[in-house]
């Protein structure tokens, strides 16, 4: 490739060279003007010849003493992002980080200020079979309502894959299992005991034991169910071994939670968590970090048996599937494993506490709310209970997640089992007169039309209106402008939709997830829903194996 | 919000009347931002929508509406041999200009916006949004003198066999204001091309020469008005024949007849530059484009990437011919091409058309590459007709899906290999 480039480019400056020869014989006035123009672009494309061949020379050299790293440039011409390096802490120092331009962050009010983290005062957790990508909607209950059950004990089974085991979150009370649509199971609520009783684990050993005996552990005591597949994005298949795992330890989403609050005080069990998914991988854990953070936790930074990455750059930075396009992006037939930190947390504590330990820091967040702060609890929060008198007003929407991703909730409902975060916004339904030309409010965009270039800083008031009527795809380009992945958005979501397997397959939807796109969808100018449009796709791709 | 509920109430039935509910939707969104709010996936969404996008188009456009009316005055009263002056008599040329150019506007839109409410009424969805881009560009790429009927019928099959057969805004393989245009071009040919169709209220009198002729606008409405605050009225020129020798001819027509020493004995430089010359109704005044393209690129709407392109195709283009010099219009300076004809209107309005453009960023590298490349092509080894964007970039149009397909192969190619060197 380059090669070629460089012949061409040969090829053009001897043609002009020629060319402007031949020109001086006509002679004239105007073929005057037209020669020095000649000379001028002659000259330009001669040194533009002599950099890349000396370019050449150097990376080859590169390559001959087998200096060359990933990451690392030894061009002459230095990358972009060389140039506008921006100023990274001091742990950076001694890794490549991978600096990612593309994406925004939404700013958005309602963040925490107060890292401390509050216990909270709730009553009934509940686990919903529905979190769970691609289980059957009437799962198979091993407990009826009323019984006692212990955090850890088994709830219920997929029948697909019956190994896999559910556990309640907490001790207590089964007190209800509400149905959804088509007598699906929605909820299996357990009201919590006030002292949490866990069922005993059977002690293991870690080194003696083998691969198989490890995953069968894990399956019974329902710590495999924190462990998610990508592609799909469904609970890992204890028959597969993955490719590698990832973990992102930053999350880069509006008002998420801070990854070393979530860790801290945890550190042991998050570092024996990692100590345990090595076992499970025959490639490498990959730890994201935030390259931008100035004090990571040393849980992180100097987790043992890991390779750690530093990335830097707006959201979707901090997303997995990011991380896992700019380290080792998942082909056709690959699957990897990626985990939040507080699974890992959960999945470490079965070792070193001896437990099932479902406790979550879970960030309440949102312009809505009268204080955004941590909480302590368990998963799958009763949503009114761990709010309390936290919301100010009634026209809101409560958000289990961050609002680009993020499920609509209820005060009736529950926190969702792998979300750490809860957000309330405003409800956005008013009219807006010429709201289009001349919006009055300001409001998050990443257009240029609003002065908001003007503000980096100015935190919005969000609201859930939609800005606009859905249309057809017409703009180009936008969805990549926020994606800092090697893949065509726009054409995939219309290969789609269209039912192209192969060209789905061929465009990359096995490195997407809903979150991925999340940032694309909320940029559309068709205001067009991405994030369904990817899920029916996986789905479809899912079913046809 | 007296407005607000008055509005809710003169609502008309959805059932009842189709068309009228479509029309009142239309109006009412225009007027009103939607309460809608959003639904599964993200819980906030940009600012942004498609009418603003649109609408933005429209206001970089503004300054060559304003030139535009200007021009079409001065060069009438040019051709007269009256008030040559930039600022002379300048009521009388916007007045004049302003009674060419209305009809124009409101035909356009009329059959346009007519068309799109029809087929919105019918399949049952919203009105969009893409005609207000097409029918601000529609008038400002015809010739003032253009015909009403023949507008009309243009812009009718424009966005009739051009955009709604396609499936409506966005889904238009070629670009709907062009194609009006070149409706014009291939059917009415005389009205489009030629020395003659370039100054507006001009006609043949009894001697067989052009002279200046006016209607009841000119001269009772605003004659009545000037003469009242004493100013000079259309009465003082009417039936004034053309000066002698006066041709009337666009840079372009005379660069292909008699290369560039022919254009500069006629039209200098600055006069090029600011568009005080015969030609399109926008497309003349450069400063006003450069204004326009200035905006587009600041707030982010046109793609960069195909202007820069354009540009750079253009260029070397003009070297290459340049370089040939077999004619005089091939020995034109590179440069003063783009002075001449539409070439910048075309890169800052036409070719950045998401729609019928290249989608993927590759893409539109090559896209408004080869528009550039094509289009010089176009114009000056084209024996009839003088000026290639439009048919360049309808030619580019075509080929745009197949120029993503390449990308998007590339892309996917990359993939495979990819994974054959990791299982390798």
């Amino acid at each position: 490739m380059k090669n070629g480039i460089n012949k061409i480019t040969f090829l053009i400056f001897f043609l002009t060279t020629s060319l402007a020869a031949s020109a001086q014989n006509s002679g004239g006035e105007s073929s005057n003007y037209f020669v020095i123009t000649l000379v001028v672009v002659a000259a330009l494309i001669l040194i533009t010849v002599i950099l890349q061949v000396s370019d050449n020379l150097l990376r080859i050299e590169a390559k001959q003493i087998g200096v060359e790293r990933k990451g690392v440039n030894y061009s002459i011409f230095p990358k972009a992002n060389e140039i506008a390096r921006e100023k990274l802490p001091r742990h950076t120092a001694n890794h490549p980080v991978t600096v990612l331009k593309k994406g925004h962050n939404i700013l958005l009010e309602g963040q925490i200020d107060d890292t401390t983290v509050h216990e909270a005062q709730v009553n009934t957790f509940a686990i919903q079979p529905k979190n769970f990508i691609g289980m059957s909607p009437i799962p198979k209950m091993v407990v009826e309502v009323g019984e006692n059950v212990k955090a850890g004990d088994v709830l219920f089974f997929d029948k697909k894959r019956p190994e896999v085991k559910y556990v309640a979150p907490v001790s207590g009370e089964v007190i209800a299992v509400n149905r959804g649509e088509k007598r699906s199971i929605a909820e299996i609520v357990i009201l919590k005991d006030k002292e949490i009783s866990y069922r005993d684990l059977s002690s293991f050993d870690l080194e003696g034991s083998s691969r198989e005996e490890l995953v069968n552990y894990l399956l019974e005591t329902g710590a495999w169910t924190v462990i998610r597949q990508r592609p799909y994005d469904v609970v890992a298949d204890p028959q597969d071994t993955p490719k590698n795992i990832f973990i992102s330890t930053f999350d880069t989403a509006p008002l998420a939670p801070d990854g070393n609050v979530v860790v801290a005080g945890r550190e042991s069990a998050f570092q024996k968590g990692l100590d345990v998914l090595n076992k499970l991988t025959e490639g490498e854990i990959f730890l994201g970090i935030d390259a931008k953070d100035e004090s990571p936790s040393k849980a992180f930074m100097e987790a043992s048996g890991v390779t750690t990455r530093l990335f830097s750059g707006p959201h979707p930075a901090g997303n997995v599937g990011v991380q896992i396009h700019h380290t080792d992006p998942i082909n056709a037939g690959d699957k990897v494993w990626v985990l939040g930190v507080q699974d890992v947390i959960t999945l470490g504590a079965v070792f070193s506490e001896g437990r099932y330990n479902a406790e979550r820091v879970v960030a309440l967040t949102g312009g809505e709310l009268n204080t955004a702060k941590y909480v302590r609890t368990y998963q799958g929060a009763n949503i009114k209970d761990i709010l309390a008198d936290n919301i100010t007003e009634d026209n809101t929407r409560i958000i289990s997640g961050d609002v680009l991703s993020g499920k609509v909730k209820t005060t009736e409902g529950f926190l969702n089992f792998f979300d750490d975060q809860l957000t309330v916004i405003k409800e956005g339904n008013y009219h807006e007169l010429f709201g289009w030309l001349l919006p009055i409010r300001p409001r998050p965009s990443v257009s240029n039309t609003f002065p908001n270039f003007l503000y980096p800083d100015l935190r919005f008031e969000a609201d859930t209106n939609t800005h606009g009527e859905k249309r057809a795809f017409v703009v180009t380009g936008q969805y990549e402008k926020v994606l800092p992945m090697d893949i065509y958005v726009q054409h995939l979501m219309k290969s789609i939709l269209m039912n192209d397997f192969e060209r789905m397959e061929g465009l990359g939807i096995y490195e997407l997830s809903e979150e991925d796109v999340a940032l694309c969808e909320f940029v559309c100018t068709s205001k067009q829903p991405l994030q369904s449009i990817l899920r029916e796709g996986l789905d479809v791709m899912r079913e046809q194996g | 919000m007296g407005l607000l509920s008055f509005f809710k109430k003169i609502e008309p039935d959805k059932k009842k009347s189709p068309l009228l509910h479509t029309l009142y939707d239309g109006f009412f969104t225009f007027a009103f931002a939607p309460n809608s709010v959003t639904k599964g996936g993200v819980h906030i969404r940009d600012g942004m929508d498609l009418k603003r996008t649109m609408v933005h188009v429209v206001i970089a456009m503004q300054l060559c509406y304003l030139f535009g009316t200007y021009n079409i005055g001065h060069q009438h009263f040019v051709a007269l041999g009256q008030y040559t002056g930039f600022v002379e008599a300048i009521h009388l040329k916007l007045a004049f200009g302003l009674i060419q150019m209305l009809p124009i506007f409101v035909v356009t839109h009329v059959v346009g916006l007519g068309i799109e409410f029809w087929y919105a009424a019918k399949k049952g969805h919203a009105i969009e949004e893409g005609f207000l881009v097409s029918g601000a560009l529609i008038p400002l790429i015809m010739p003032p003198d253009i015909p009403l009927w023949i507008l009309a019928i243009s812009v009718a099959f424009a966005v009739w066999i051009g955009k709604e057969a396609f499936g409506g805004t966005g889904m238009n393989i070629l670009n709907i204001a062009l194609l009006a245009r070149v409706f014009v071009f291939f059917a009415y040919p005389t009205t489009i091309s030629g020395d003659e169709v370039w100054i507006a209220g001009l006609e043949r009198n009894a001697d067989d020469v052009f002279a200046a002729s006016y209607g009841w606008f000119h001269t009772s409405f605003f004659d009545g008005i000037f003469s009242w605050f004493n100013l000079s009225t259309f009465g003082q020129t009417a039936q004034m024949a053309v000066v002698d020798g006066y041709s009337g001819a666009t840079p372009l027509g005379i660069a292909a007849k008699a290369g560039w020493d022919g254009v500069l004995e006629q039209y200098s430089i600055g006069q090029m530059f600011w568009g005080t010359i015969p030609g399109s109704i926008g497309e003349s005044c450069k400063p006003a484009i450069l204004i326009g393209a200035a905006f587009l690129l600041v707030t982010g709407i046109a793609s960069w990437r195909i202007m820069l392109s354009m540009l750079l195709g253009g260029l070397t283009m003009g070297l290459i011919l340049n370089a040939w010099g077999a004619n005089g219009f091939m020995e034109v300076p590179w440069l003063y091409q783009f002075y001449m004809g539409s070439f910048l209107f075309a890169m800052v309005f036409m070719a950045t058309d998401p729609v019928t453009a290249s989608s993927t960023n590759t893409g539109k590298w090559i896209y408004g590459f080869m528009i550039g490349f094509v289009g010089m092509i176009v114009r000056v080894l084209n024996p009839a007709y003088p000026e290639g964007w439009m048919l360049a970039i309808l030619f580019m149009n075509v080929f745009a899906p197949l120029i993503d397909h390449y990308v998007l192969q590339a892309n996917i190619n990359r993939r495979l290999a990819r994974a054959k060197v990791k299982s390798a």
